[in-house]
């Protein structure tokens, strides 16, 4: 445990509008406060809040729940849920506040630090506190080819995290605290006029468990047609690296720091160089496999197996191997 | 008619990064700069709404010497002016810095029914500028929006957010945030290039704004960069090595059912 005070500012706060990325946050926050030695709480806000929400709030780390309850919280609309999570951080007054990075987190978390004249450290993966009690938190930048290390200077302090960053804890029966707070709220400036439901039909790259890339080892369009072959036997997506789409127009997209980033369960580069701009796009895949002619290619460095050869010779091979050994 | 202030960043080229070995960090110097992408989008999207009802549009941004050739390409899409907001007390700005200067800014300029900014810049990717400035000048705010259009006083705008598309509608004066799919930014016309280099170009620094200098830079920041590196990944790193490409690849497929990647 840290031996040194907040300095009037006490606890882990967390919210988030959206009730699973909470848990994570408790998960998160629950770290944070056990090493500061202080509570950790969840704000609830909406229209009604039903009990088993508070008690799931709780069974995941929460010693204390902080409810605000409006009509005017019916639907999120920045200007109310700024007021009522403003009027809950005065009132509970945390050393730390993170808030769930989801679109609408992200655009309240700021709203907020601004009020509070802190700083917010935005989408944050990896978060600690230090030896001097300031809020660490690692976060990508440059368009996702680098990492940064920031720190959070004045309290609270602030950090927005995105989904699927912290693992979800284990329910416990255990006990908590709910408090109710009456919050002034303000009507939303922003009316919306219709609200209308993703339509799914066009498939997302990022979806696909396995994807096979083509680079600059390809010699023409034609010859991706080998890397289809091997997609079809691996029910994988073909993609590419940016300048076979944005200069060559082989293809419309591309995997990369300025395309698709993506966190398959299978990446296969053939004749990929393995720039930080492709990387960047790739960084999240389960398992990479490179497969490149010059044994000194950077995509090695990042590669779970790699296959030194041409892939003239070696797709095909791959090809023929999946289909014996997956028997299709 | 509708007078709009267009905030941008000029940041480095991403694609031309590259990584010290030896250090991990990655080489910053030296690499050429250009508006960042979003905002960009937020400068088309602003000449788009001037040319279909009038009024002017107004570029501003944070930067130094070397911003003005983004300010003097954002003109020559089809600004009007531009303010460069330059001082050695502005290095080190945080978010909460940042946005302290071109709110002050903006009201400086004053005379303005709309705010467009980008999303977020791709350089430090926080998404925070344009909702800190809402709350300093306290003006509603519209995010995410990958359609924005004019109706009367009111600006009505599509939302993307992750689960649902949002049409609102809001009065002006209004803050909002574009998205990259918004539109595709112009490549003006040497013409207007050769015009641009004659619209007014303003440059404020911290007096000019005035902001008190403990409200700005790295003293009026909240947020500090300890570090930044091109993160190392952990992968296993083995190369297979085998007489054929037959046998490479057959070792390979082994390999990886053997971890459970393919079933």
């Amino acid at each position: 445990m840290i031996e040194m005070s907040g300095a009037g500012f006490i606890g882990v706060t967390t919210y988030s509008e959206d009730s699973e990325l909470l848990l994570e946050l408790l998960g998160a926050g629950r770290r944070l406060a056990d090493k500061l030695g202080v509570p950790l709480s969840a704000v609830l806000i909406g229209n009604v809040i039903d009990e088993e929400k508070r008690k799931e709030a709780i069974r995941h780390g929460a010693d204390k729940v902080y409810v605000v309850e409006d009509p005017k919280l019916e639907a999120f609309g920045v200007e109310p849920y700024r007021a009522a999570l403003l009027g809950a951080v005065r009132d509970v007054s945390p050393e730390v506040l993170l808030i769930g990075g989801t679109k609408r987190g992200k655009e309240l978390a700021p709203r907020v630090a601004t009020a509070l004249e802190t700083g917010c450290m935005s989408d944050c993966v990896a978060l600690d506190m230090d030896s001097e009690r300031r809020l660490v938190g690692r976060r990508l930048t440059y368009g996702g080819s680098t990492i940064a290390e920031v720190a959070c200077l004045k309290k609270p302090q602030m950090a927005t995290i995105p989904p699927k960053a912290f693992e979800k804890p284990a329910p416990s029966e255990r006990t908590g605290e709910i408090v109710s707070l009456k919050v002034e709220l303000p009507e939303s400036k922003v009316k919306v006029v219709e609200r209308r439901a993703k339509q799914q039909a066009t498939f997302r790259i990022e979806d696909a468990p396995i994807v096979v890339s083509c680079g600059r080892g390809f010699k023409k369009k034609e010859d991706v047609k080998l890397l289809e072959e091997l997609a079809e036997v691996l029910d994988a997506k073909v993609s590419c690296t940016r300048p076979l789409a944005a200069d060559y127009h082989w293809m419309q997209e591309w995997v990369g720091l300025s395309g698709h980033k993506i966190r398959p369960k299978l990446y296969i580069a053939a004749g990929v160089s393995g720039t930080i701009q492709h990387v960047a796009g790739i960084r999240d895949a389960q398992t990479i496999v490179a497969i490149n002619s010059n044994e000194e290619a950077s995509i090695f460095n990042i590669a779970d197996y790699g296959i030194v050869g041409d892939l003239y010779k070696v797709i095909p091979a791959l090809t023929k191997a999946l289909k014996e050994k997956l028997g299709k | 008619m509708v007078n709009i202030i267009v905030l941008m960043k000029d940041i480095v080229d991403l694609t031309e990064i590259k990584v010290d070995p030896s250090t991990q960090r990655p080489i910053l110097a030296g690499l050429s700069r250009k508006i960042s992408d979003v905002d960009k989008r937020a400068v088309e999207a602003a000449v788009q709404l001037k040319e279909k009802h009038g009024g002017k549009v107004v570029v501003v941004s944070l930067g130094d010497d070397k911003t003005r050739t983004a300010l003097r390409e954002a003109l020559a899409m089809g600004g009007d002016e531009a303010y460069l907001l330059r001082d050695p007390a502005f290095d080190g700005s945080d978010t909460l810095a940042t946005s302290r200067i071109l709110a002050a800014a903006i009201r400086k300029i004053g005379d303005y029914s709309l705010i467009l900014c980008g999303e977020m810049t791709l350089d430090s990717l926080s998404a925070q500028v344009g909702p800190r400035i809402s709350e300093l000048l306290e003006l509603p705010q519209v995010t995410y929006a990958r359609r924005v259009e004019l109706k009367g006083d009111k600006i009505m705008a599509e939302r993307d957010l992750e689960d649902e598309d949002e049409v609102v509608e809001v009065s002006m004066p209004a803050l909002v945030a574009v998205t990259r799919e918004i539109n595709e930014p112009r490549i003006p016309a040497l013409m207007n290039i050769m015009r641009a280099s004659r619209k007014p170009l303003q440059e404020w620094n911290c007096a000019a704004l005035g902001i008190p200098s403990e409200e700005v830079g790295a003293a009026g920041s909240a947020v500090k960069v300890l570090e930044v590196k091109a993160p190392p990944m952990e992968r296993k790193r083995i190369i297979i090595k085998a007489e054929t490409e037959e046998e490479a690849a057959k070792s390979l497929v082994e390999r990886l059912i053997k971890d459970g990647v393919l079933k």
